[in-house]
């Protein structure tokens, strides 16, 4: 089955990286789905949570302030200027 | 005679407590410097994701930006020299400074001038002592810099970039800062920072994949817009992390050998108190023997 490889990065730290199933991420123009076979694309991020399901174990939430998500040949990249684990209320 | 004797013992006793400042300089160093070689991988990720997508963006939108086009209507160029807080470092701060001096010279000859920003209170108070300007100074963080520092540094030098030309607008930047190579060789370097050099297929895609076509969200010039500020703050703050690791090196193996110089001076000392003990004892001997012969003759 196709899964995505996620990395998601902030300036200072590798926050955390694995194989998911999904990716919904806060874009500049509104929330972006990513699944397997998404055609490549570089997006700008604004403040929000970043939801990852990972291929197994519980779903992750990460609050990003700004960045931007880069996805190709099921490579997902999230640049985060800064990230807090958790859907913490910015 | 028996002062010769103290002035040893003194010099040993000053020696043995400045050997304990060292070494202790020394372990502290070398705690650090782990700490701040992990910073320089923990970042790593971060750049190589940007400078993916830069190249990516570049390749596919315009390359056009403001801050990868040559400006012609200034004869400014800054310079960003990062040096370290603290002395104590061997040669450290004396080398990326003797390196900035000769772009700096290299930069004037061409015709340029020179708008001097600085890092570290050494680069500081010697451009200070001589009376040359500095544009703006940061101080404080010089072993351990954060991301919020190098943000703030490079968006100063954001700034000035783009800013008019009377306006204090300079048309490059330079960025003069120590590569850490091992724990034995830092090497300072310079870069040309500003404008940006954005090079096709960083990535290095294979020939048998075709560059994918990205979508860019919102457009691939607001895109571009949001990448190339971030990239420059991204390469000011990988500088300020392998000065910072080199600073630590520097100032562990320094001081390692400030160390084994004073254990040297120590040995040396107690060998010539040894000494100034026996030839006064051998004086003393004489003395009385020859007191004691005279005395019998008379």
């Amino acid at each position: 089955m196709a899964e995505l490889d996620v990395e998601l990065v902030a300036a200072d730290r590798s926050v955390w990286s694995g194989a998911a199933r999904a990716v919904n991420a806060p874009a500049s123009e509104g929330q972006v789905g990513i699944l397997p076979g998404h055609t490549p694309l570089l997006a700008l991020l604004k403040g929000g949570v970043v939801h990852v399901t990972p291929t197994s174990g519980a779903a992750l939430d990460f609050t990003v302030t700004g960045g931007f998500l880069s996805v190709d040949a099921d490579r997902v990249t999230i640049v985060a200027d800064s990230v807090e684990t958790g859907r913490t209320p910015a | 005679m028996a002062g010769q004797q103290r002035v040893y013992r003194q010099r040993i006793r000053s020696t043995q407590s400045l050997k304990k400042i060292f070494r202790a300089m020394e372990l502290i160093a070398a705690s650090r410097i782990g700490k701040a070689r992990a910073k320089v991988t923990a970042a790593t990720p971060y750049s190589h994701a940007l400078t993916r997508a830069v190249s990516a963006a570049a390749t596919h939108g315009r390359t056009d930006h403001p801050l990868t086009s040559e400006r012609k209507d200034t004869n400014r160029v800054a310079v960003l020299l990062v040096t370290s807080d603290r002395g104590m470092a061997g040669a450290y701060s004396a080398s990326v400074i003797r390196e900035a001096e000769r772009l700096i010279e290299r930069l004037t000859d061409e015709g340029h001038e020179i708008d001097l920003y600085v890092t570290g209170r050494r680069g500081l108070s010697y451009f200070a002592f001589r009376g040359r300007e500095v544009v703006q100074e940061w101080t404080g963080d010089s072993d351990a810099p954060t991301v919020e520092l190098a943000n703030e540094i490079a968006d100063r030098l954001l700034a000035s970039f783009l800013a008019p030309a009377d306006d204090g607008g300079v048309k490059a930047l330079h960025v003069v800062y120590t590569q850490f190579v091992n724990m034995v060789t830092q090497r300072p370097r310079v870069i040309r920072l500003l404008p940006l050099e954005v090079v096709d297929g960083v990535s290095e895609p294979g020939e048998h994949d075709a560059l994918p076509l990205y979508e860019f969200e919102p457009s691939a010039e607001a895109v571009l817009d949001a990448l190339l500020p971030r990239y420059v703050r991204s390469r000011v703050y990988a500088c300020l992390l392998q000065s910072a690791a080199s600073e630590l090196a520097a100032r562990q193996s320094a001081m390692h050998t400030a160390t084994d110089n004073a254990q040297d001076l120590i040995r040396m000392y107690t060998r010539l108190a040894n000494s100034a003990r026996q030839a006064e004892i051998t004086q003393e001997i004489s003395e009385i023997v020859s007191g004691a012969d005279a005395l019998a003759a008379s």
